[in-house]
């Protein structure tokens, strides 16, 4: 990232002033999303559908996700795997299946 | 003894050393988090009711700490750039605007905290808080953690620009990547904890 030039630099950080005004107005929105008081199961999807748009976009430009090495991918897809066998262990569980 | 490739890439990894460090130490860090969201989940699907977030936490102070977080990460991801641009001065400023968003984010949330503990609500008053606690306060110490990092750069480690650029560079970009990645995990606390 360093060898970019002067022109190539600045144009990104236009880039980051746009997503930091998509950010604020997605937060707004799921703020709003959460007074029409939806179904605790469409609620649910909203907020993380939201949350989820927002962290591509950290992830993607803030964190430049969509440009890095091959290595780093590697590394998060493992994560990513482990990550959701994480959150797949309580819908496996006795307790998991109560109430949900 | 020289520390190799702070600078210049790796051949075999095509990262320099600190940034691969850093994005393994998220890794770990994301199994941390995933741990305890895990948990959110078993105890929430296991319980009989759960309360909504937006009954018993203030959710207009947490949309505020929302937007200082998200603010502070465009400040950081700035800095990284006016360093890339041989701007050393602005990159300060914009380092000194992070740490005062780092300082805002803990005050707002101890003002969330102190009000619960003045109702005398605490990690064992419920399964909510206690999950509520533990999940906000290791982020907070997260935040607490930037914040050293962000004041050593501020006050200290600002010396290194004179002498060796690229790698003060690089160490301001690595720390950003730790930043942002405390703004994602928030982007996810909030609506789980506040807003469901």
């Amino acid at each position: 990232m360093s060898g970019h030039s002067v022109e190539e630099i600045r144009k990104e950080t236009r880039v980051y002033l746009v997503i930091f005004f998509v950010l604020a107005a997605l937060t707004a929105v799921t703020v709003g999303v959460s007074y029409l008081h939806l179904s605790t199961g469409m609620a649910i999807a909203v907020a993380l559908m939201i949350a989820s748009i927002k962290g591509f976009l950290v992830a993607g430009y803030f964190m430049h996700l969509l440009s890095e090495k091959k290595l780093i991918y590697s590394v998060l897809i493992l994560t990513v795997v482990f990550f959701l066998f994480l959150m797949a262990i309580p819908f496996g569980s006795e307790y998991g299946s109560i109430g949900g | 003894m020289e520390i190799p490739y702070t600078v210049d890439a790796r051949p075999d990894t095509g990262l320099y050393n600190g940034k691969l460090g850093i994005w393994l130490f998220l890794a770990s860090e994301v199994m941390l988090f995933g741990a305890l969201f895990s948990s959110l989940v078993l105890l929430r699907t296991g319980a009989e009711s759960w309360p909504k977030g937006w009954e018993l936490l203030n959710v207009p102070l947490a949309t505020l700490n929302t937007f200082i977080l998200i603010g502070s990460s465009v400040t950081v991801v700035m800095a990284w750039a006016s360093l890339r641009l041989g701007n050393f001065n602005r990159a300060r400023l914009y380092l000194i605007v992070t740490l005062l968003c780092g300082f805002g984010f803990m005050i707002i949330k101890g003002i969330e905290y102190g009000t619960k503990f003045s109702h005398h609500i605490y990690p064992k008053t419920s399964t909510f808080y206690s999950i509520y606690f533990v999940l906000t306060g290791l982020h907070g110490l997260h935040v607490l953690g930037g914040m050293i990092v962000f004041a050593y750069f501020i006050l200290w480690g600002g010396k290194m620009w004179k002498s060796e650029p690229e790698r003060f560079t690089n160490r301001i970009e690595i720390t950003g990547l730790y930043w942002h990645f405390v703004d994602l995990v928030w982007i996810f606390l909030f609506p789980i904890l506040y807003l469901l």
